[in-house]
């Protein structure tokens, strides 16, 4: 991406105003806006924290200076973040900011065949899809959240931005409860351990039940056929790790170990099969059930970086940045029609130039709202959406607070 | 430090503290009271101080007890043992005439401790800790009806689950309700428990281990998990408070006489708090005791620091000042509540003269006279060099990893048992080290892990060190006592 390019971008594409109104819930700039840190990466590697701005202009006007090669969003803090230095440490503390969640393809890379490390493809998105699907539902129906905004990360993963009001004021001790309840499958090097989430005998907890009953859908399509991930012996032998049962193990292994061709589908109906010789009520079959329900879960439960949701004052990359290698933007998702998702084709940044050229004489350049002319549109549209919604809250709470007031 | 013989009369003006301006006593009812009241009455520089230090005792024991990797039901037993005896505190049932005065001296060492602890982050993190779990043992001991009484005394805004409505998420509920392993007997508890529900930021611990259900930010808490509301009420309202009061603290700075007091109990969470090893000071009668016979008491009865310091005058014969001074106390404390010895003050027939005084200057005979007390764990820590202060603070780790094999091999001490005394002390619970290392060479007499010098108190004084070690010594076996009344 050359300096050039990511001028262009920001001067006549990038939304500063639908940010602005996203951050800040209101029209006139509130603290959610102006005691907010900004932070720029520029070329070289040159990090600049601690900014803060009192308007969309601003923000403008220092980035198409700056032109960064991207910039991130941190915590609404006690005091504007530029006057760090002058005031008392003590008073410079985190206040809100939006709950955060990232999820990362890295992480699934002990359960993907088709890619690896920062390579991304149609058919392993589907694991982030199962994972948007499982969470946007648990906050909303657990937590009660409603303003949640995802955004493609550019490259091979996912953000959640949760803007309602208690979400914006959680503490960090609270923002590391929900993850802990969120949390299932341990990225990384844990990833083959044991899950140990049942509660009493056998029973899951109910948001996990939920989670399987949405997940057991997905599973045979995604994990079974797609990913076909029980193909290999070293496949095959991590699912029968998995199994609480040595005498089904080695039956199973041996059918496998005679027949390598066998497709993980198949094995899937040989261990089936297995559990249902156990009789129905029987403490075995139980047993089996539950592991898998936990293989389940294991396969396609969420992997979420903890450390980004645990504290305040982390940076998260703002929407509508280009990464850097991909140069694709960091567009909103509908979680909705996220099955239908393709990374693929996110608008690059130097598509979005040729489609201003191709307008040729017929626009003013540095518009403020070139992007309407662009296929960036439907994203941008999607953000404004969302911040409506996110004012008009807004706006009644306020009037309610003000009826409230005015009967005392 | 305010001693016996610098303090005016009681009732001296002077030495009122005007905590508030003098309104009467107010104290709340019920035994819990989660301390919404700052102490509205006069008290003593005597009571500031002892209120406070009783109630340190117990919260330094709590923290060492982290480092000492007690579990809960033994923390508790630990804690209840140590309350009873500084902090007592009867039920509200209870028909004890002591019972406001108990209540006053919590009141007065937990409000004392907050001017104490709210001046750093660090120190106010630390007490929030203790003083929760303190509370949580207590709430925990606590019979049924207290804790209706203190739950009513309070609007915690639980909403009450009605009956319709726990029979509409019953499967949700019970699959989330922990109990008994026999699924129908976790079924029946299930049947007869009552629900609240309350905003799921309130619960946070609950929601971090999946304790309970969750609709739409409504965490349903079953009634015995309702403790966990109030536990995490009481922690936000301290945490508040003590932030409050570290606002308004400089005020207090023109007090002389307070600040060196909650200076010196900020300390006490690093060694423990001190017991009170003072000499009676009339130590004039007594049999000679020859320096071999200390050499033997030395040997099994002394902690580390003194041992060093005894190695060293029968090396050397000469200790530095201080040394001697310490070494000096420690020896008369030991006279006091050893109970079965009696230094005499021809002690040092084979020492020098100067140490002879020194002894002398000790025990309040020559110089100023000064009632010292011996020094308790805290101040040898805070001590210079290691000569006559803490080994296990002040030692490199291989000089204390060598003394100690040669202090106390004979006592059992085995070189496998130092990668754990080394971890304590790299994470500088000095008394910690120095408990464990009792216990390990009184393991013949029985001591367990944990217990350390007696009812799982850590060491926080050599002389209770000492005459613990003596204690045991000689209930095992009268004939070895060595020294005669
Ligand atoms: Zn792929």
């Amino acid at each position: 991406m050359t300096s050039e390019v990511m001028l262009t971008f920001y001067r006549r594409l990038y939304p500063f105003k639908s940010i602005f109104n996203w951050l800040n819930h209101e029209h006139a700039p509130t603290q959610l806006f102006t005691h907010r840190e900004f932070a720029f990466t520029l070329q070289g590697d040159v990090y600049l924290r601690y900014n803060s701005f009192n308007t969309a202009e601003e923000l403008k006007k220092q980035v198409c200076q700056l032109n960064p090669t991207r910039f991130e969003i941190g915590p609404v803090y006690s005091a504007r973040p530029k006057d760090k230095k002058t005031v008392r440490p003590g008073k410079f503390t985190p206040l809100q900011r939006e709950l955060v969640f990232d999820i990362d393809m890295t992480d699934y890379d002990p359960v993907r065949t088709c890619c690896s490390g920062a390579d991304i493809c149609r058919r392993c998105w589907a694991f982030i899809s199962a994972a948007v699907q499982v969470l946007h539902a648990a906050i909303r129906e657990q937590f009660g959240y409603e303003h949640l905004l995802w955004v493609y990360s550019g490259r091979r993963g996912i953000h959640l931005w949760i803007s309602d009001k208690e979400a914006m004021e959680l503490t960090d001790d609270q923002r590391r409860a929900l993850v802990g309840w969120m949390t299932v499958v341990k990225g990384g090097n844990e990833a083959s351990k044991k899950l140990n989430v049942r509660l009493n005998a056998r029973s899951l907890p109910p948001a996990l039940q939920a989670a399987v009953d949405r997940l057991r859908i997905i599973f045979p399509d995604l994990v079974l056929s797609d990913q076909n991930l029980f193909a290999s012996t070293e496949g095959y032998e991590a699912l029968l790790e998995q199994i609480p049962d040595p005498a089904v193990v080695s039956k199973l292994r041996q059918q496998w170990q005679n027949d390598p061709s066998r497709s993980s589908e198949d094995k899937w109906v040989n261990f089936k099969k297995e559990v249902s010789k156990y009789e129905r009520g029987s403490a075995q079959r139980a047993t089996l059930t539950a592991a898998m329900e936990d293989i389940i879960l294991h396969y396609t439960y969420p992997r979420i970086d903890a450390e980004v949701s645990k504290h305040r004052n982390h940076l998260l990359k703002a929407p509508f940045c280009v990464h850097p290698k991909t140069g694709r933007v960091c567009v909103p998702v509908d979680p909705d029609r996220i099955e239908e998702f393709d990374p693929e084709s996110v608008p690059t940044v130097s598509q979005l130039l040729r489609e201003l050229d191709a307008l040729g004489g017929k626009t003013e350049p540095s518009s403020e709202t070139d992007w309407e002319k662009t296929s960036l549109k439907p994203y941008v549209d999607m953000l404004d959406k969302h911040a409506l919604r996110l004012m008009e809250q807004v706006r009644l709470d306020k009037r309610g607070k003000g009826l409230c007031s005015g009967a005392l | 430090m305010f001693k016996g013989t610098e303090r005016k009369p009681f009732n001296d003006e002077k030495d009122l503290v005007q905590v508030q301006p003098s309104t009467r006593i107010i104290l709340r009812s019920d035994l819990l009271h989660s301390y919404d009241k700052p102490p509205l009455y006069d008290v003593t520089i005597e009571e500031f101080e002892t209120c406070a230090l009783d109630r340190l005792r117990i919260l330094a024991e709590i923290e060492s007890s982290a480092a000492r990797n007690r579990s809960w039901e033994e923390l508790k037993v630990v804690t209840n043992a140590q309350c009873l005896k500084y902090l007592p505190l009867h039920a509200t049932s209870a028909k004890t005439v002591d019972r406001d005065s108990q209540r006053k001296k919590d009141h007065l060492g937990h409000f004392v401790l907050r001017l104490a602890f709210c001046r750093s982050e660090d120190l106010r993190r630390r007490f929030v800790k203790a003083e929760t779990t303190l509370f949580k043992i207590r709430y925990d001991g606590d019979d049924n009806a207290e804790r209706e009484l203190f739950l009513s005394s309070r609007d915690f805004n639980w909403i009450p689950v009605d009956a319709a409505e726990k029979a509409k998420y019953r499967k949700e509920l019970l699959a989330a309700y922990q109990g008994a392993k026999n699924e129908s007997v976790r079924e029946q508890a299930f049947e007869g428990e009552k629900y609240y529900k309350v905003k799921w930021t309130r619960v946070p611990d609950l929601v971090e281990k999946r304790k309970v259900f969750l609709k739409g930010g409504w965490a349903y808490v079953p009634g015995k998990e309702l403790s966990s509301i109030v536990f995490q009420e009481f922690e936000t309202l301290l945490v508040n408070a003590l932030e409050l009061t570290a606002r308004s603290l400089p005020r207090l700075d023109e007090d002389t006489r307070i600040v060196p007091i909650l200076d010196n109990l900020s300390q006490g969470f690093l060694a423990g708090v001190p017991s009170e090893w003072v000499g009676s000071g009339d130590s004039t009668n007594g049999e000679d005791i020859k320096a071999e016979m200390i050499d033997d008491l030395a040997k099994k009865h002394f902690p580390m620091c003194m041992r060093t310091m005894h190695d060293n005058l029968r090396r050397d014969h000469h200790l530095k000042h201080f040394g001697r001074l310490n070494y000096g106390l420690f020896l008369k404390a030991m006279e006091i509540f050893g109970r079965i010895l009696f230094i005499s003050l021809n002690l040092a027939l084979s020492f020098n003269k100067e140490y002879k005084y020194n002894i002398r200057h000790s025990y309040g005979l020559e110089g100023k006279r000064a009632n010292y007390a011996a020094k308790s764990c805290q101040q040898l820590l805070m001590s210079g060099p290691s000569e006559y202060g803490c080994p296990y603070r002040h030692y490199s780790p291989e000089n204390l990893q060598s003394a100690l094999l040669s202090t106390y091999s004979s006592q059992g001490l085995a070189s496998s048992d130092l990668p754990e005394i080394m971890a304590t002390v790299k994470g500088s619970h000095y008394h910690v080290a120095c408990t464990r290392v009792f216990e390990m060479t009184h393991s013949s007499f029985g001591v367990k892990k944990g217990q350390g010098v007696g009812d799982g108190e850590s060491v926080t004084h050599p002389n209770q060190y000492a005459a613990k070690s003596m204690e045991l010594y000689k209930a095992q076996d009268n004939s070895e006592v060595m020294v005669v009344e």
